[in-house]
Order: structure tokens, then sequence, then C-alpha cells
């Protein structure tokens, strides 16, 4: 039977028990329901997770595992000489083998290879069955062990809020779990890396050329690793981000929460907002299509000798799309200085402009970084805009006119097109994300302690 | 007070009936008025919060505005320094002058205007700055000290005046939020007067006090009452008796009654100031 069909058969067993339940505890609790601990619905609920939990955990596990298990299994009635076999030779034949159970033969099947694929076959089907017989009995045994333990005054209540506490613990671990993995995966791809570079070449090296001859005889680079001219190229484009987005997003959240009145705040924001709704790809072609030849010509009128693909481009364009978040979050920090604060000022005789400057931005200001460096963390990560506005040429320069790259850029460089896995260019890629994962995890950790801090000052 | 002024505005008492009079009772004139008020009118949109207002605050007096919430005795109160202009759906009309000078004229900029008129709110506000820049902030922005010294003094002086120096003056560089809440509530009113004002408002500046922090600030208002003009909003009538000479009744956007504190407060003319004062309602 199928994972979906036993589910089903769980779901169906859990939902009777569940109404059996609620009936029989109203039955024995009779003319004294409102004396019972907890609601008939708690009970129903009761028995519905402890039916429906165990038993589903395991069909589900039990499914998972099968595969790997059943292999593992049939490798022991494959013949001896087959099973002496080197790695490298084995796991050419478990290929072949499961090809063949996949029905792809090419010529005869070797007779051993027949029997064992009987073999696997018909374990499958006992493992199966084996799945569908366990956990319909761990069903069953739940159902009955909870109508036995069902009574008016038992404390069904108390105990579903304990498993749904443990439900909702079991949510938020999967999103840490998740991060961890990610920074697992990539630490032990970059410390396969950093084996045969060394970290210091790889950190403080100015030059990055990662084609690798993949044969003796190639002509070619033998491939060089030093990831600075990217991180430079990040910060150039970052920097020129930043000095797009900070004084335009937070000029607009001061005119947003200090000078526009309600009705204009309340078409305003929302417009602006939808600048963060726009795909980057977009953003990027704009950047390639509109501003870059645009900076191009005008940079020849000025005697500028300004590449179509530079990092102003990109820059400006990748500033416009943080605008929505500098302005956005610094709004909300402006607006939450207290109200209070302002009467101060504007009681003193304080005008408009002396409020804004001396009192209100100086007490949202820990927010107000807050909201740059989150917005910084987003500048770095984006890859996109520059790909298409910026080029990936790594090239070691501060000059805003000329081409660079990024870390991500050269990332998905790495990565795409026809790839081996044990070569130091494509772990190069994870070394790098390893690298950038850190530096926006130091950011957004900083960010979000500068945000607490201010969050405590004035609750 | 002139004989004149006296018998024109008195009103008789108005029986059992108890309307909100269209005519304030008792005597709104006063012979040195700092500043006067004459038939205010404050709409929030199209809700008339204050009707037809007609009083005079007198020089070095204090006035204490009472009356049940809602009344619109804070709303007449943040009229006397515009501060109502914050707020977009606000209107006032009619004339408030301040020394013969009408504040809502179109040549008046609001700005000198705040700092003749100081206000302290009703929740001690202190800038998250230290103690001497919250003092020195209205000096500074209006440029009322010429050197550092000139600065320190202005300064030292705030302080003093409201008896908080002694307390702070080891620790001007710490932030002023860091004191108790009394001593915030006397910071207010020491920075209220570093710009020096001719007039200080009171929006119920003890509400969020405790007992010995309101006496010291009471205290403090008795001694102000010498140089300044003081207006104070207070919920507590207690408050009103013991700090005022003078005391106002509002009353659903109205000035029911006006009179010496100790005549309000003993022998009140009419029947709402009466049940007010009584407490039958509040």
């Amino acid at each position: 039977m199928s994972l979906t069909s036993i589910l089903l058969i769980l779901l169906g067993i859990a939902l009777l028990g569940s109404f059996y339940a609620k009936s029989h505890v109203l039955k024995m609790a009779g003319s004294q329901v409102t004396a019972m601990h907890s609601l008939p619905n708690h009970h129903f609920a009761y028995t519905f997770l402890v039916t429906l939990l165990p038993s589903a955990i395991v069909a589900i596990i039990w499914s998972l595992s099968e595969q790997t298990v059943i292999m593992n299994l049939v490798v022991g009635t494959f013949p001896e000489n087959i099973q002496a076999l080197p790695a490298d030779l084995m796991s050419l034949t478990m290929t072949k083998f499961q090809n063949f159970l996949n029905g792809v033969v090419f010529g005869e099947p070797d007779p051993w290879m027949v029997a064992s694929g009987e073999a696997y076959v018909s374990m499958v089907s006992n493992s199966r069955w084996g799945a569908t017989l366990v956990s319909l009995i761990l069903a069953g045994l739940g159902v009955y062990w909870a109508v036995s333990r069902i009574e008016p005054q038992f404390r069904a209540r108390n105990r579903v809020e304990t498993i749904i506490k443990g439900f909702l613990i079991v949510c938020s671990i999967v999103a840490i779990l998740t991060t961890i993995g990610i920074v697992v995966s990539v630490l032990f791809e970059s410390i396969r890396f950093f084996r045969e570079i060394s970290i210091f070449e790889f950190l403080f090296g100015t030059h990055w050329s990662p084609m690798i001859a993949m044969r003796e005889d190639q002509a070619g680079s033998s491939g060089s690793f030093g990831a600075i001219p990217l991180f430079t190229g990040t910060l150039l484009i970052s920097a020129i981000a930043m000095s797009v987005a900070i004084p335009v997003g937070l000029m607009s959240a001061i005119y947003l929460s200090e000078y526009a009145n309600q009705k204009a705040r309340s078409v305003l924001k929302p417009l602006l907002e939808i600048l963060a709704g726009i795909p980057t790809v977009v953003y990027g072609f704009f950047a390639a299509l509109t501003v870059a030849p645009f900076l191009a010509q005008n940079g020849a009128s000025l005697g500028l000798d300004v590449s179509t693909e530079s990092a102003l481009a990109a820059g400006i364009v990748m500033g416009i799309m943080i605008i929505p978040f500098i302005s956005s979050l610094s709004d909300d920090v402006i607006n939450s200085v207290p109200q209070s604060l302002r009467d101060a000022a504007y009681g003193l005789g304080a005008t408009r402009s002396e409020t804004i400057r001396q009192v209100i931005l100086p007490a949202a200001l820990p927010g107000i970084v807050g909201a740059v460096l989150l917005a910084v963390s987003r500048a770095i990560g984006e890859t996109m805009i520059v790909v298409m506005a910026a080029g990936v040429a790594a090239r070691l320069t501060a000059n805003p006119l000329e081409s660079v790259t990024t870390v991500t850029v050269q990332i998905v460089k790495l990565l795409i097109g026809d790839q081996e896995f044990d070569s130091p260019k494509t772990m190069a890629a994870f070394a790098l994300g390893l690298t950038l994962l850190v530096i926006t995890l130091c950011l957004n950790i900083y960010a979000l302690h500068v945000v607490r801090k201010y969050r405590e000052q004035y609750d | 007070m002139t004989e004149a002024t006296m018998t024109n505005e008195v009103v008789e008492k108005t029986g059992v009936d108890r309307k909100v009079p269209d005519q304030t009772v008792g005597n709104v004139y006063v012979d040195e008025p700092r500043m006067t008020s004459r038939a205010v009118d404050v709409y929030y949109g199209d809700k008339q919060a204050i009707d037809g207002v007609t009083l005079d605050i007198g020089a070095q007096e204090v006035i204490s505005f009472i009356g049940p919430s809602g009344c619109g005795k804070s709303t007449f109160l943040r009229c006397l320094n515009r501060m109502n202009d914050t707020i977009d759906i606000c209107r006032v009309t009619g004339e408030i002058a301040l020394d013969g000078q009408n504040i809502y004229d179109p040549s008046i900029d609001v700005v000198p205007l705040r700092a003749r008129v100081g206000m302290v709110f009703q929740k001690p506000n202190p800038f998250p700055k230290s103690i001497y820049d919250n003092i020195a902030y209205g000096p500074r922005i209006h440029g009322l000290a010429t050197d550092k010294v000139d600065l320190d003094n202005i300064v030292e002086e705030s302080l003093t005046k409201a008896g908080l120096w002694e307390e702070v003056k080891d620790r001007l560089e710490q932030p002023g939020t860091g004191l108790s809440g009394g001593q915030q509530q006397r910071l207010c009113i020491a920075r209220a007067m570093a710009v020096s004002p001719e007039v200080i408002l009171m929006d119920e500046p003890c509400s969020a006090l405790d007992p010995i922090a309101t006496a010291k600030v009471e205290e403090l208002i008795h001694e102000l009452r010498e140089q300044y003009t003081i207006v104070i909003v207070t919920h507590s009538m207690q408050q009103a008796a013991r700090v005022s000479n003078r005391t106002a009744y509002f009353h659903l956007g109205k000035l029911v009654e006006v009179g010496e504190t100790k005549q309000i407060f003993t022998n009140p003319t009419h029947e709402l100031t009466q049940d007010y004062i009584t407490g039958r309602f509040g």
C-alpha cells in the first residue's frame, strides 16, 4: 500500500476513534457535563492526536528509509564474487542494478541480477505490508490507550496543549536546523577547498582567476584564488548602492512620517513599497539597458571613459531597489519615537526641522542604523543586477566607472554549466559562500542587537 | 479690579436649572492681564471642543483649570501657545493675545511665541540626552547664550530655580531619562524656564508622580509664581486649592465659572461647579 493510502486510513481511524472518545466521555459524564475537567472537544483532540501522531510518524519514517534499508539487504543476496569487488566497481554495479530495477537493461541481464531483483521486489512488498500493519496496530493502540484513560476528570486539555506546544517548538526548530544545515554543508565543502588552497591566499590574494586545466597537457591557467578583487567589487557596489539608498530612503522616511498628511502618506507609502516587490531581474535589465547606456553616453560627453558595464550603473539601480527597505523601516522607527518628545521640542519653540534634526533623528538613530545594516546585507547578497549591469570580470579597482564583479556573481559563475565537484574551482564557490554568510550573519546579528537596544529605551 | 468690570460680568445664579451657562459666572477680567482670550472657539474637524471662552490671565498669578475629563481645559491650555497647530484638523477662532498682541495673527511666528509661553506636559518627557543638554536645548535653539560660560550659568540657574541643582550638579552629563519620575518632571520645568518664558503652561504636571514628588513640584510652583504667570490644568482639586490663586471651572467646552480659588472651593456660585467640587460627578 502506498504511503498516501496508509495515511488516509490512519486519518479515518483517528477521526472515528475521536468521535467515539467524545461520545464516550459525554456518556460517562451524564448530566454532569459542566463538572468535567476539560471540554468534550479536548477529549476529541487528545484521542485524535494520540492516535494519528505516532502511527503517521512511523509510517512516514518507514517509507523514507525503506529504499536505503532494502538496498543494503539486497547486496547480501549478490554472489560472493560480486560482493568482493572494489568500491568503485561496486558502485558501478549498483548503478547497473538500479537501472535494471527501473527497467533499463542493455542486452541480456546477468542471472544473479534477475535473482536479486526478484528478492528486491519481494522485500519491497513485504516492507509495504509491514509498514501498513505496524502503523495500523499503533493507531489501534492509540485509540485504545486514549479511550481507556478518558473519564470526565481526565486532564485532556492540558495534554492537548502540551502536544500543541511541542508542535510549535518543532516548527521553530525547523528554521533553525535549516540554517545550521546550510552552514554545515557550506562549511565542509569550504574545508575541502582550504585543504587545496591556503586560506591566506584565498583571503588576501589579489588575483582571481579560477580556471583550472582539467588535463595535464591542457593549456591554461592553473587557477588563482585571491578573493580580494571580489570583496572590493562587492564593497564598491554596495557602497554606491548605500550612498543612493540611505539619503533617498531616509529623506523619504522623514517626509512620510513628519511632513506628509494622512492622505498623502496612505498613498505614498504603498507606492514606495512597490519598489521592493519588483523582481531583481527586472531591475537588472533596467540597469543594463537604461542606466548603463545613459551613464556611458553622458560620461563620454563629460570626457569620462565609462564602460558599458559599470559598478556605477549596478550600484545606482541596486540603491533604488533598497530604498523601500530603508524608508519603510526608518518610517516605522521614526513613528515610534514618542509624541511626547515632539511636544517637548515644539513646546520649547523648536521649529519642525530643529525637532527632526536634534530630537527625533537622534532618538531614532539606533533603529535607523538597524535598518541600514539590514539593507547592507541585502546589497551584499544581491546578484542579478550585478551580473547584468556590472559584468563578471574580477578587477581590483576603486573606479566606479569600470566593470567589477562581486562575490555572489562569482558563485553563480563557478556553479553554472558542467562541473566536477572535486575541483578547487567548484569548491571555491562554497568558500565564497561561507565568507559571505559570515559577513552577512555578523551584520544581521549586529543589526538585531542595535534594534533590540533601541526597543529597550522606550518600552 | 475696577467696579465696571465687576458689575459687567457677574452673572446671577441661574436657579435650579443646571444648564451650562452661555455666559461665564464670576469675573473673567483682571487689572493687569498677561494673556487675554476673547470668544475663543476650537473645533476638531466638525466637533466643537471649546465654545466661546473669554478669560484674562493676570501677570504673576497662578490660575488653575479644573473640570471633568473631556471638558476642554487641556485643549484651551494648548491654544495659549498654539501647540494645537501640530494637530491638522484643529481650528481656533476668536482672539488670544499675549501682552496685547494677538498670537493667532498671521504675522506672529509660533517659534518665539513658544519661547515666551513655555509648556510642561502630563508625563515627564526629557529628551534622551544628558541633563545638561536637556536644559541647554532651548537656549541653544534660540541663541540665548553668547558663550559656554553663559550657557553654563543658564543651566545652573534653571536647575537651581527648579530645586534640582543640588541633586544633579555632579552628574550633568548623565542622561535625563535616568532620573526618577519626579526629578524628570522638575527637569522638564527647568528646561521650560531656561528660555525665560513669561508664561508657563502646565498640563496635569503631577498626574504621573507619586505624592512626595507631587509635593515638591507644588512647592516649586509656589516659588515660581513670583516671576512667572502659571496656568495649570489639574484633576486634583486639592492641588488646585493648594497652588493657585484663581480657579476656572470648565464644563463641556464652556468656561462655567471663574473666581478666587478660595471662593470657588468654599462658595461656588454655579450649580455645576458646586456639583463638581462636592464630588457629585467628575
